[in-house]
């Protein structure tokens, strides 16, 4: 049984609620920090834990703490990214539901840590009812003096809002989120100058995911060295992993970093097994928007280890054979899953949550969109295959912020692993492996092309 | 200062200088094309991304490259960076991938269009565009709408540059101009199709790159290229009165602001100048637009078609010269200075 940080308690009853959370040693953290502790002292101890954010990029939460500016005479605010969209991705959500004041308290500690008096939690418009929850629970925290003036008699203040967002993909990305924050159009910025030099209403700011966040509770509870111990090389610490797809047992599974795919898949402990006794095809490690991988690539890596649920292993051999942890949105796919009709799902979200403000992504993204639904509707060439390959690599890199990237990725590797699969669509229809019920268009028909 | 080299060329420019602007002072080929920035705009630029070039040096003090190409226009130069515009394969075929894309839904109706032979779409996709589009699908439409009545808003051509965005910003006042909806469904508009009603309205119409907003005073009266530019002024008690005048024959076809080589108004001017003014008459006439860059066509672009492009060839495969072809206009050369 792996180590549990973020979800030790989340089986017990009423752990929601502040005086349930408290007897099982809730805001222990933040009374040894406010009594204990300096801001830079947290900091350290971060930075020694090794985090890593927990939003998809994997950046040093240590590092993008210290590189927060300190003007005299400005405010500085940290906000919370609850804008959880990555489809395949719902572990924040998960951590909010059950404990929103782990959230809460890792919130105060954050904003103690880098001298914030005002905070905010932004979550996604389509989460209104976990908002309510942690309305609910910041009343409580209110209540019971843990917010506002003159926290714990240290001193220290802090206001602490939630703000609902209207329900775009976009605004996940840390400067579309501020945007939206500000109230205006959720469009990402051009960078630099980066949220930590001019950020929400152009203060310094920090941005983060709710499960870095969260993490850095334990961090304080037990020391940046305790955490660091979990894992595997640059990988600290414990993970939240939203598995989906064709497997035994969906949910979201917290593991040390390190744990083989293998076992991730398989054991009892976390998904189960593959459905229904099927093969796996396939899984795309990380959310929607980081590259799939084919069984063959996904349990080992080229050089033939085992991979393992982290960000180096995941990462090993680049997009050629590799892929990334990203947000820890683990869609398994078995053998009977049509990639191109998974392709096109991708493609249409990725559509449909482009901003439109840079050209590359907002015409380029519907293009690919269009070209899968030629595909999928049996009128696809040969020639859209290399044409996609063509549109990614236009998109990849030129885009203001990273759901150019997001949009193409999925595409590129698509077409990498399973081109044959795309070329067999195009020629002969949609592939089936189970033939007792479906033939093969090729038994009845000539090839199209 | 910073010294920044541009496709070989060195040039020293004060601190806060965008890569756009320093090959700006540079001038020639190597200038990046620019369909979103505006340089008397703030905030304006990066959208477009025709601008990308490669950073192969980020600074004398970090010398790593850049991973990304990145906007010219919003990337500050650094002292000792050294950027590739032109002679960089990677930044022509990420820019003949841009200019594809602004291209993929645009409906390609110059025929009918009053821009064409001024348009900035025109000028770029014939200098990095290819011959035909690989898109087969319907074009998005939208329905023409009136902003005012004197401008017309027709979203179909519109390549979201976002510069009438920044106008009605900036320039004008009260806030009711901005952006509708989102990817490519996103669309120009006014709150609740509300005319635009200020002094400075008309100014969206010469920052538009495209056909998207046109001068309803002068839509289908001429092809630009039948008409000939005159700097004039006048006493305005709003703006500065410095226009430039569009002759056809003895007429005053149109009044716009004066535009420099890259396209972009030298000094916003009122609507009462722009239309209500047009009677030479009303003007004191400075004498003919010398043309430099601003339009292929008034330009005699496709008569001196081989000699740039032969130009253009020469400086893809080797280091830009500095020559610059002298392109000579045509522009009419009214006797009466005075009237």
């Amino acid at each position: 049984m792996g180590k549990k940080i973020l979800l030790a308690n989340d089986h017990i009853e009423g752990i929601r609620f502040l005086d349930t959370y408290r007897k099982h040693g809730g805001y222990a953290s933040l009374e040894k920090a406010l009594k204990s502790m300096t801001p830079e002292q947290i900091v350290e101890e971060v930075k020694t834990s090794g985090l890593r954010g927990r939003g998809g990029a994997g950046f040093p939460t240590g590092m993008k703490w210290s590189f927060l500016a300190k003007p005299e005479g400005v405010p500085r605010y940290v906000v919370c990214n609850a804008d959880e969209s990555e489809p395949g991705t719902f572990k924040d959500r998960y951590l909010m539901e059950r404990i929103p004041h782990l959230l809460i308290e890792g919130m105060i500690l954050s904003s103690y840590a880098l001298g914030a008096k005002t905070s905010y939690i932004y979550i996604r418009g389509e989460y209104f009812y976990v908002a309510r929850i942690l309305e609910q629970a910041i009343d409580e925290a209110y209540a019971a003096g843990l917010l506002g003036k003159n926290i714990l008699n240290s001193g220290f203040d802090l206001d602490l809002h939630v703000q609902i967002g209207a329900g775009a993909y976009i605004c996940g990305e840390e400067t579309a989120l501020l945007e939206s924050l500000e109230g205006k159009r959720g469009n990402p910025r051009i960078k630099p100058p980066f949220p930590a030099i001019a950020g929400l209403y152009g203060c310094p700011t920090v941005v983060n995911n709710v499960e870095t966040i969260a993490a850095v509770v334990p961090i304080v509870n037990e020391g940046g060295a305790a955490y660091a111990a979990i894992g595997v090389g640059n990988s600290k610490g414990t993970k939240l992993i939203s598995a989906s797809g064709h497997i035994n047992k969906p949910g979201v599974y917290e593991i040390e970093l390190g744990v083989p795919v293998e076992e991730f898949i398989y054991s009892d402990e976390y998904c189960g097994g593959i459905r229904n006794g099927k093969k796996l095809k396939a899984v795309v490690a990380g959310g929607s928007s980081v590259p799939i991988l084919p069984t063959e690539l996904i349990l080992n890596t080229a050089a033939g280890e085992p991979r393992l649920m982290s960000y180096e292993s995941l990462g090993d051999g680049g997009f050629a054979t590799g892929t990334m942890l990203g947000s820890g949105g683990f869609i398994v796919m078995d053998e009977d899953t049509s990639i191109v009709k998974n392709l096109y799902t991708f493609a249409r979200f990725y559509h449909h949550e482009s901003c439109g403000q840079c050209s590359p992504c907002r015409e380029g993204t519907g293009w690919m969109e269009k070209i899968l639904h030629k595909i999928l509707h049996g009128h696809g060439t040969l020639a859209d295959v290399d044409l996609l390959w063509d549109i990614q690599s236009k998109i990849e890199g030129k885009t203001i912020c990273p759901l150019g990237e997001a949009a193409a990725w999925p595409v590129a590797a698509a077409i990498r692993h399973f081109r044959k699969e795309f070329e067999d669509f195009i020629r002969n229809g949609e592939h089936v492996n189970d033939v007792k019920h479906y033939y093969r268009l090729n038994n009845l028909t000539a090839p199209i092309n | 200062m910073a010294k920044v080299t541009i496709d070989g060329i060195e040039i020293e420019v004060p601190d806060g200088t965008t890569i756009l602007q320093a090959a700006r002072m540079i001038g020639g080929d190597i200038v990046p094309p620019a369909m979103c920035y505006y340089s008397k705009l703030k905030t304006s630029g990066g959208y477009c991304r025709t601008c990308l070039v490669k950073v192969s040096k980020g600074s004398e003090k970090d010398p790593r490259p850049m991973p990304k190409p990145v906007a010219s226009c919003r990337t500050t130069v650094m002292d000792g960076m050294e950027v590739l515009n032109i002679t960089s394969p990677e930044v022509l075929e990420a820019r003949a991938g841009v200019v594809e894309m602004l291209l993929l839904n645009h409906p390609l109706d110059c025929p009918v269009c009053d821009q064409a032979g001024e348009c900035h779409l025109q000028d770029l996709a014939y200098e990095h565009g290819k011959a035909e589009t690989r898109y087969e699908f319907p074009r998005r439409e939208f329905e023409k709408i009136d902003i005012g009545d004197k401008v017309q808003l027709h979203m179909t051509r519109c390549i979201m540059c976002f510069r009438c965005v920044k106008v009605a910003d900036q320039i004008t006042d009260g806030r009711v101009h901005g952006v509708i909806n989102r990817g490519d469904a996103a669309e120009i508009s006014t709150y609740i199709e509300k005319a635009i009603d200020n002094d400075f309205s008309g100014n969206v119409i010469d920052v538009c790159p495209v056909g998207a907003l046109t001068d309803k005073t002068f839509r289908f009266k001429s092809r630009v290229w039948y008409t000939k530019p005159v700097d004039a002024h006048r006493d305005c008690p709003t703006c500065s009165g410095k226009v430039r005048l569009w002759y056809k024959g003895e007429d005053v076809a149109r009044v716009t602001a004066r535009k420099d080589t890259y396209g972009e108004a030298e000094e916003w001017i009122c609507n009462s100048c722009r239309f209500e003014h047009k009677k030479t008459s009303d003007w004191v006439i400075e004498g003919p637009t010398k043309v430099d860059r601003h339009s292929v066509i008034s330009a005699n672009h496709y008569e001196n078609l081989r000699l740039l492009k032969a130009s253009i060839d020469r400086q893809r495969a080797s280091l830009p010269h500095g020559d610059k072809v002298d392109l000579g206009t045509g522009a009419l050369n009214p006797n009466n200075e005075e009237k």
